[in-house]
């Protein structure tokens, strides 16, 4: 017998088919927090014994945005998306008999990041841990909240100096800390292609880089290295699970060549792109949400399968987040999912699979050519900052796009657009629908705790601690020579330890910054076509100008915390489509702020939206300050909103509701017309004032065909 | 009748000050049914000047300039001053957005901060006119509605050239907002394509010495064209805000200065004719005897006539 031939003449052995040894797994963690600091503390301690390796903490929005519980814009927000922070008792109860020294966590925290960080760091002194033991990052990306998250606090130009100090104190102090996770991750659930998002994280990570060289300068030698060193990433991963692994091989391309010929790094150690990684929420469906696991299955391949673009963490979200909050089972599944793949898959025994795949390399071509383009467009508009709303509008683009392709079943979501029979699911037959309620009195009782704690604590070291930095905060970066204490990162820590509050903390530097409202990107949308539907929509939308003496008049707005604009700008952009008058009120909004704005504008109809839980208490709050304010027009909700909630929100006067089940927004639009229709029949007046029991009982016939 | 649609009493309330009434007003002055159009006409013949006994107490400010100068920002500390002094104030702003789709999307509000218990505060959005060139009627009659009843009556447009021509007709005083370094408005006033306003801001003082240069440019160029009265003012509206103050002032200034009654009256007479050549077009205006004979019918009127009323006389005239 002769000896076997080579099946491809490229084997010629040179080419080891295994690795050594098995490679490590990658750090697992899951995205988690809700309730308390207390009951959070009891979550994380659980998953760690179930194997999970890291924590990723969840930040309730108050906390995001620079909140206390009884500020009136946390209302019904109060530990919904995760748990509220708010003085250095809360970070320690949080991190109760979690040694900080080993553990390595990372905080979904953006605006307030330089304040979490700071509780962070005297939780640790608390337990005898010194700063420069501390692993873990903060999210700490700016300009991707301007662009797809909205928890933002200050104006950008603020912002990105909170930035810089916090890379120039944690390279100096925190060496083991990633201070900033430049996100693609949120871009790609705005609806960025591929492309989008590499060349909007390359973009914003070189503003990173640029703000915190002015910083830390030059001297002294290598500091640059080192910062470029601490940069990590967090990006997304949709179902096209092969594309999107040639997606993470383009951006080590480029990062590699950014920190080379911009930065002039040479050190390979801090060449590298590293990244963790949350896969895709955006492609999730209510619609048989048991599917969610395979698609969740494949988004993980496509961040593990090469090895050389693997992500050095992973947090996989769970099957139900388009029904509601998931519970501890729901991410204990995902976790599994994770263990099963690095544990009980071969996935860790190879070299990269993909090296000489000529099919990947030119699919990496590709991407890069059309990513190296866009950072070419974003650089012409002055770099990431500048080109924020430049950004903005071409993600509102993007997304309409996805969800024109969807409508007209160009795309398919198996389950929601084609084979949509299917029985009755036993994973969502419980009384809650299988997601996790917060209890509603947490609220009441952290606006009780965070009282008591200010009534306990030293007031005059917190006053003069935040004089202190509100003082650091108005002087502006001087020369080299100037003293440390103008990092703001010095005088945050001494409020923290000081026991001042998340609320304070921010409140002070609002006074000093002023506040900002990021563009909203609508307004560029560009038109689309009037065939077919949009057409015929037109018409009747023309008809009814006719009727009312005015243009069809809608407001479009999110109440509370949740920066999640995507499907209100969709919306937005549909309804001008169509051809109403949009008032477009964007994000952050208190229940007084849309009653005036129903009132001042004349409009014929309410839009709200809300993915973050609060709908229960907020949705009711509007619409009292609708009737308070004498505004009769009907109100329509969207957003995640549990089957088991839909009820009662009609009970108090909501028209319809719309889930993300309700993906044909075309359908949604049709519903809003005709319910203005119907209010224009009611012998009134001058339009705006329709008459709102009648409105709302035609709109649940329309809604519950 | 409803009183939310009843013209006459919402115009009565608004004469006694009644801000409440000011957003039905705005429902019936934007309404092009039959219906509301008679009850438009009666709420302005309320407010109009003759049956005020003067001319409506507002001050009617116009604010324009290109995207992205800073206006809204810069109106958000306007209404913060104006508010600490305890003066009223409405602002309609007005959306370029030309009707691409027939709809509009109208951005601006969320983008001015203000109290929304403040009940002296009103922000109305409305898209741009469908027809060219000029502010929609409907806009023109909001103005001189919520005059009678505000103590400022902002009209906010988009645009250099046209929009601060139009606004004319119906504000007091005119501002121009630019950012530095928009070389663009340096050229319009010199080519007399944009005419000159009665204030000019430069917005983003902060930027330091490219705002003080475009100060001082701006200042240069209205000199040489003999407008060395026009105040340019530099202010920030970012805290720590600057020259906010000074601008009201000047405000207030330029309409110390103005005889009011007589600018509104011209103003008025000019929309009407405006109107009346839009509405029955070129061929009625030759009917009346052409534009000179119509100015001459105009003038003879009572000064205390609404631009409805004054439309009415060459109607009749023209029949």
């Amino acid at each position: 017998m002769t000896a076997a031939q080579p099946y491809n003449e490229r084997m010629s052995g040179e080419y080891p088919a295994r690795l050594p040894e098995r490679d490590r797994p990658w750090m697992m963690r899951t995205y988690a927090g809700h309730s308390t600091a207390k009951a959070s503390n009891e979550l994380y301690r659980r998953n760690l014994e179930k194997g999970q390796t890291g924590l990723s903490v969840a930040f309730d929005l108050p906390t995001q945005t620079g909140y206390d519980p009884d500020d009136e814009l946390a209302r019904g927000e109060v530990g919904k998306v995760g748990v509220p922070i708010c003085h250095r008792g809360d970070m320690a109860a949080l991190m109760d008999g979690i040694p900080l020294g080993e553990m390595n966590t990372s905080m979904t925290i953006n605006a307030t990041a330089a304040w979490l960080l700071a509780l962070y760091i005297v939780a640790a002194e608390n337990q005898g841990v010194a700063e420069n033991q501390l692993q873990g990052t903060t999210q700490n990306d700016i300009i991707k909240e301007f662009l797809a998250r909205g928890t933002y606090a200050f104006p950008p130009a603020p912002s990105m100096r909170l930035i810089a100090d916090m890379i120039a104190y944690t390279v100096e102090h925190v060496p083991k800390w990633n201070p900033i996770n430049i996100c693609s991750y949120h871009l790609q659930e705005a609806g960025a292609t591929p492309v989008q998002e590499i060349a909007y994280a390359m973009s914003n990570a070189i503003a990173v880089l640029d703000a915190a060289r002015e910083r830390v300068g030059e001297e002294p030698e290598g500091r640059m290295e080192q910062v470029f060193g601490r940069v990590s990433f967090f990006v997304n991963a949709g179902v096209r699970f092969i594309e999107e692994h040639a997606k993470l091989r383009a951006m080590s391309i480029l990062w590699e060549e950014l920190g080379r010929e911009r930065y002039r790094v040479q050190d390979p150690r801090h060449l590298r792109f590293r990244y963790g990684v949350q896969v895709n929420s955006l492609g999730l469906t209510e619609a048989q949400p048991e599917n969610n696991v395979q698609r969740i299955v494949l988004e993980a391949l496509a961040v593990t399968l090469g090895r050389s673009a693997r992500a050095r963490a992973i947090q996989l979200p769970a099957w139900n987040e388009a029904l509601g909050l998931p519970r501890p089972w729901d991410q204990q599944w995902s976790l599994r999912i994770q263990q099963v793949l690095a544990y009980e898959t071969d996935v860790l025994e190879y070299p990269d699979i993909f090296e000489g795949s000529k099919v990947m390399d030119a699919l990496v071509q590709e991407l890069l050519d059309g990513a190296r383009a866009e950072m070419a467009v974003v650089a012409e508009h002055g770099g990431a900052v500048e080109a924020v709303p430049y950004m903005k509008a071409a993600l509102v683009d993007s997304h309409r796009e996805r969800i024109r392709r969807i409508e007209e079943g160009e795309q398919v979501v198996v389950g929601q657009n084609r084979f949509t029979e299917t029985e009755q699911s036993p994973l969502t037959a419980d009384a809650e629908g299988g997601i996790l309620v917060v209890d509603p009195t947490i609220e009441a009782e952290q606006i009780e705790a965070v009282r008591r704690w200010r009534s306990q604590r030293d007031q005059a070291a917190v006053e003069e601690a935040l004089a202190r930095l509100a003082q650091a905060a108005r002087h502006e970066h001087g020369a080299p020579s100037s003293p440390e204490g103008e990092n703001l990162m010095v005088p945050t820590i001494a409020a923290a330890r000081a026991g001042a509050t998340t609320g304070e903390w921010a409140r002070t530097l609002r006074e000093v910054f002023g506040s900002y409202r990021a563009p909203t990107g609508v307004g560029e949308a560009a038109a689309i076509s009037s065939d077919g539907e949009i057409g015929e929509l037109r018409r009747q939308v023309a008809d009814l100008q006719q009727k009312l003496g005015r243009r069809p008049k809608i407001l479009v707005g999110k109440p509370g915390l949740d920066g999640h604009s995507n499907g209100a700008e969709q919306i937005a952009v549909r309804a001008r489509d169509v051809g109403m008058d949009v008032v477009y009120e964007g994000i952050r909004l208190t229940p007084a702020q849309i009653a005036a704005s129903a009132l001042q504008e004349g409009v014929h109809v309410v839009g709200l939206s809300i993915l973050s839980g609060s709908h229960r208490e907020l949705i009711p709050a509007v619409l009292e300050a609708l009737r308070g304010a004498g505004v009769t027009a009907p109100v329509v909700v969207g957003g995640i909103i549990p089957e088991q909630d839909v009820a009662p929100l009609r009970q108090a006067g909501v028209a319809a509701v719309y889930t993300p089940k309700d993906f044909d927004i075309g359908r949604i639009m049709r519903e809003i017309v005709a319910l203005v229709d119907a209010g224009a029949d009611v012998p009134a007046t001058n339009g705006a004032s329709t008459n709102g029991s009648s409105a709302a009982g035609s709109a649940a016939g329309v809604a519950g065909a | 009748m409803n009183a939310e649609s009843d013209g006459a009493s919402l115009g009565a309330r608004l004469r006694a000050r009644d801000l409440s009434a000011a957003p039905a007003a705005l429902n019936l002055l934007e309404s092009s049914a039959e219906r509301d159009r008679e009850q438009a006409a009666k709420l302005l013949h309320e407010v109009a000047p003759g049956v005020l006994d003067a001319e409506a107490p507002a001050h009617v400010i116009g604010v324009t300039g290109p995207p992205g100068a800073g206006k809204s920002t810069l109106l958000g500390a306007l209404l913060a001053r104006w508010r600490a002094q305890g003066r009223t104030v409405a602002l309609l702003a007005v959306d370029p957005s030309s009707r691409r789709s027939g709809g509009s999307l109208l951005g601006d509000r969320a983008r001015i901060e203000f109290d929304p218990a403040d009940a002296g505060v009103l922000i109305r959005s409305t898209a741009a006119g469908e027809r060219l060139g000029g502010l929609a009627p409907a806009t023109r009659g909001a103005a001189s509605a919520l005059a009678a009843a505000f103590d400022v009556v902002v009209i906010e447009t988009v645009g250099v050239g046209q929009a601060e021509t139009d606004v004319a007709d119906v504000a007091d005083t005119v501002a121009v907002v630019v950012q530095p370094g928009s070389g663009d408005v340096l050229q319009f006033l010199k080519s007399g394509i944009m005419e000159t306003p009665d204030v000019l801001v430069v917005t983003k003082a902060d930027l330091g010495q490219i705002a003080l240069s475009a100060r001082r440019d701006l200042s240069a160029a209205l000199r040489s064209l003999g407008s060395s009265a026009v105040k340019v003012l530099a202010v920030s509206a970012l805290p720590p805000a600057s020259g906010i103050d000074e601008l009201v002032a000047a405000f207030d200034e330029h309409r110390a200065s103005l005889d009011v009654a007589e600018r509104r009256l011209a103003a008025r007479r000019a929309a009407a004719l405006t109107d009346f050549t839009i509405e029955h077009g070129e061929r009625a205006l030759r009917t009346l005897g052409g534009r000179h004979t119509a100015q001459a019918l105009l003038a003879e009127q009572d000064r205390g006539l609404d631009v409805p009323a004054l439309v009415a006389v060459l109607e009749q005239h023209a029949q």
